[in-house]
């Protein structure tokens, strides 16, 4: 790397100070609440519902709960590898609580909670990390995309859900999460820059939680924020603290009103931290240090939101108890149901695969039934 | 009756499902105002206009994912990826998402969409022009690969294709773009997708192949017709999913097969085809089955694109040893 000074120097001797600046861009980042919980400017309107704020309080608790419980499902050998999405409960749960019912949600694989508060059931998500396809056939949020593992690859359908929304004329928005690491890819380059240039109502979401496994977000990018990549596409940008769930709404909120409006499409990168492992199937002590972690728990967005909620009244030790009761019935059921639920019949490897079964495949399922019943 | 070329009969089927059908769009790179550049979608624009034919920004991921959101969302998409050298980029959104949407959804979300490219060499292109990548496609399950190979069938299979509940592949053979004339009528009539065509009977040497190929070859079965060899010729064009027993019943007949294609012979559909010949027709074989295929090379640039086409010459030396082989 060369100095600080000797960067500044050959900038200078690049910068042609003749030339005319022929554009400008600036990147916004805001924030309601700081890490302690305390207003740091007037809360948006929403906020002023009591209601509300205890609503996205109850969806982060249930993505938490729901995590916890995923991890130990898969601890011990009764689901397959899991994304957990400790300490970023806000982002999703932000992003879906500011969307309309029939708006399309289409998340990578880390916003359980913003599916959970879209009506997508925990069975279903337990379904589907528990290896069975069911469990991307919800029967709410029926539109909404499944979970997408490769990533970013989810952003281009999103334009194209944008696009149908548009030429239709609906009063819609397709909204699309993905993580840091994706915004290095291409097909999320192309997919921002096609939204800008036919003004698709389409809100993209990047859940900046600085890790891409073991890639830190400084070796993804030179580029000092994430959401100035909107800059390029031509549609606009802005970071949120993605730990006040308050925020991520307040910005979802805003950018889904201009896309319905027909304003076009939108970019926010909300910054959080990834308090757990990649996935169950990582170490994360391998590339990074328990006391790095550790200090991130001083923003965590649950007791951020709770202590906002107990200083102005609005929540006390028996909300507390009765909602932890509430919400921990509720996965424990579910894990109940899923666990209950028998597999699929081997049939079904194939009956999905075209909506009329070709002859090769009806041969082969014959195949696969009569191998399975000697 | 009309009589019209190949790339003609793209463009009447394209019409005529966007005529029957409000949820069929076109979009591609140039398929608008300049109605694609080998003019498959021209007047496309003027006649349904530009919320139906949509010219896109040069991006072949987000043409063949932009694909997938629209399908799901109940719209028929038929893309045109430009040239078949740049279609790579879409085997991501076809193999991860276009060809598993039903299946990891559980029929939830569909995808009905085409994704239409130029497919092989002949035409002295520019490097990265004439390739034919059809096996790569073949491969996907839950794809349909369809590689027409005359006007009619142009017509027919593309309707199909377009009305067809999944994903579909449609590989038009730019050799074939402005052959030949034949008289297409628009009638609205689909042909059936899955099943190969008979386009010459005969009794002594079963003759397979699609797409652009099928010229030497019915051109090797002329030849051989006047040496007194009568050569069936069939015209796979459905190669995903394959119709195994239309193959099948002409070996049955003649005993004898060649395999003909322009994609490189490793792991070309060719190997598929001898494959299931050996499995289910081998006591009806005669003589080994021999494949005149593309080499094993990078496609050459033009000067040399005539010595790795399948030629006349080739198919009929491939078929004299194939006779010969008692
Ligand atoms: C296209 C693709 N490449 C690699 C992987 C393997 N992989 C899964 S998640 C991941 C990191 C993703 O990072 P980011 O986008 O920041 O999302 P996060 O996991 O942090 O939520 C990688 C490399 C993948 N799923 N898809
Ligand atoms: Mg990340």
């Amino acid at each position: 790397m060369p100095s600080a000074e000797r960067i500044e120097e050959l900038l200078e001797t690049r910068r042609d100070v003749g030339a005319t600046p022929v554009a400008r861009f600036e990147i916004r980042y805001s924030r309601y609440l700081d890490p302690k919980g305390n207003p740091v400017r007037p809360l948006p309107d929403f906020a002023r519902d009591p209601g509300e704020l205890v609503s996205l309080y109850r969806g982060m608790v249930l993505a938490r709960r729901f995590d916890a419980k995923a991890v130990a499902l898969q601890r011990t050998g009764r689901l397959g590898t899991f994304a957990s999405s400790l300490g970023q409960e806000a982002v999703s749960v932000g992003v879906a609580s500011a969307m309309r019912a029939d708006d399309v949600l289409l998340p990578s694989f880390r916003e359980h909670g913003g599916q959970l508060l879209r009506g997508v059931s925990p069975v279903e998500l337990l379904l589907f990390w528990g290896g069975d396809e069911r469990g991307s056939d919800f029967a709410e949020a029926c539109e909404d995309f499944p979970v997408c593992v490769p990533v970013g690859t989810h952003a281009p359908h999103a334009v194209g859900v944008a696009l149908a929304f548009k030429l239709r004329r609906e009063k819609r928005v397709a909204a699309c999460i993905f993580g840091d690491g994706a915004t290095s890819k291409g097909d999320v380059a192309e997919a921002l820059n096609v939204a800008g240039v036919w003004n698709l109502p389409a809100v993209f979401l990047i859940n900046n939680n600085h890790w891409a496994i073991s890639v830190p977000v400084s070796q993804q990018t030179a580029a000092e924020t994430l959401a100035q990549k909107a800059i390029s596409a031509g549609i606009e940008g802005e970071q949120v603290d993605g730990n006040d769930v308050i925020a991520v709404r307040e910005a979802t909120a805003r950018a889904l009103a201009k896309a319905r409006a027909g304003g076009g499409p939108h970019l926010i990168e909300a910054l959080t931290y990834r308090l757990g492992d990649h996935t169950t199937a990582d170490d994360a002590s391998r590339y990074r240090s328990g006391p790095d972690v550790s200090a991130h728990w001083a923003e965590d967005p649950i007791t951020r939101l709770r202590n906002y909620l107990v200083a102005e009244r609005l929540w006390g030790k028996t909300d507390e108890e009765k909602l932890l009761g509430e919400v921990s019935g509720a996965i424990e059921r579910a894990a109940e149901t899923y666990l209950a639920t028998p597999p699929q019949g081997p049939e079904t490897i194939f009956d999905y695969t075209y909506e009329r079964l070709p002859k090769d495949l009806v041969e082969q399922r014959e195949a696969a039934l009569g191998a399975v019943q000697r | 009756m009309p009589e019209i070329t190949l790339v003609e009969a793209v463009n009447l089927a394209l019409a005529r499902a966007m005529a029957d059908d409000a949820t069929v769009l076109v979009l591609g790179e140039d398929v608008g105002v300049d109605g694609g550049v080998f003019r498959a979608t021209n007047g496309l624009l003027k006649r349904f206009g530009k919320e139906r034919v949509l010219d896109t920004p040069l991006a072949e991921n987000v043409i063949a994912g932009m694909s997938v959101g629209l399908a799901a969302q109940g719209f028929r998409p038929v893309a045109e990826i430009q040239f078949s050298g740049f279609i790579y980029p879409t085997i991501d959104q076809l193999a991860n998402h276009a060809s598993r949407l039903r299946t990891r959804t559980r029929g939830r979300l569909t995808c009905p969409m085409v994704v239409r490219s130029p497919s092989g060499g002949g035409i002295r292109a520019v490097e990265h022009h004439s390739e034919s990548p059809e096996a790569m496609f073949a491969h996907i399950p839950g794809l349909r690969v369809v590689v027409p190979s005359s006007p009619a069938r142009a017509y027919g299979l593309l309707l199909a294709a377009i009305r067809d509940p999944d994903p579909v592949v449609f590989l038009e053979p730019t050799r074939l773009y402005r052959a030949s004339r034949e008289e297409v009528d628009d009638d609205g009539m689909a042909l059936p997708l899955d099943r190969c065509f008979v386009l010459r009977e005969g009794t002594d040497i079963t003759l397979v192949t699609w797409g652009a190929t099928t010229k030497e070859v019915l051109a090797a079965a002329d030849t051989l017709a006047a040496e007194g060899v009568s050569a069936e010729v069939i015209d796979v064009a459905t190669l995903k999913p394959l119709d195994t027993d239309g193959v099948l019943e002409s070996v049955a007949k003649t005993g004898r097969c060649v395999i003909v294609h322009e994609a490189p012979v490793t792991c070309g559909v060719g190997a598929e085809i001898a494959a299931r010949i050996a499995e289910r027709g081998l006591v009806s074989l005669l003589a080994p089955i021999e494949r005149v295929a593309g080499w094993d090379t990078v496609m050459p640039l033009y000067r040399l694109e005539q010595q790795y086409l399948p030629s006349e010459a080739r198919i009929l030396a491939a078929v004299r040893r194939v006779l010969a082989y008692q």
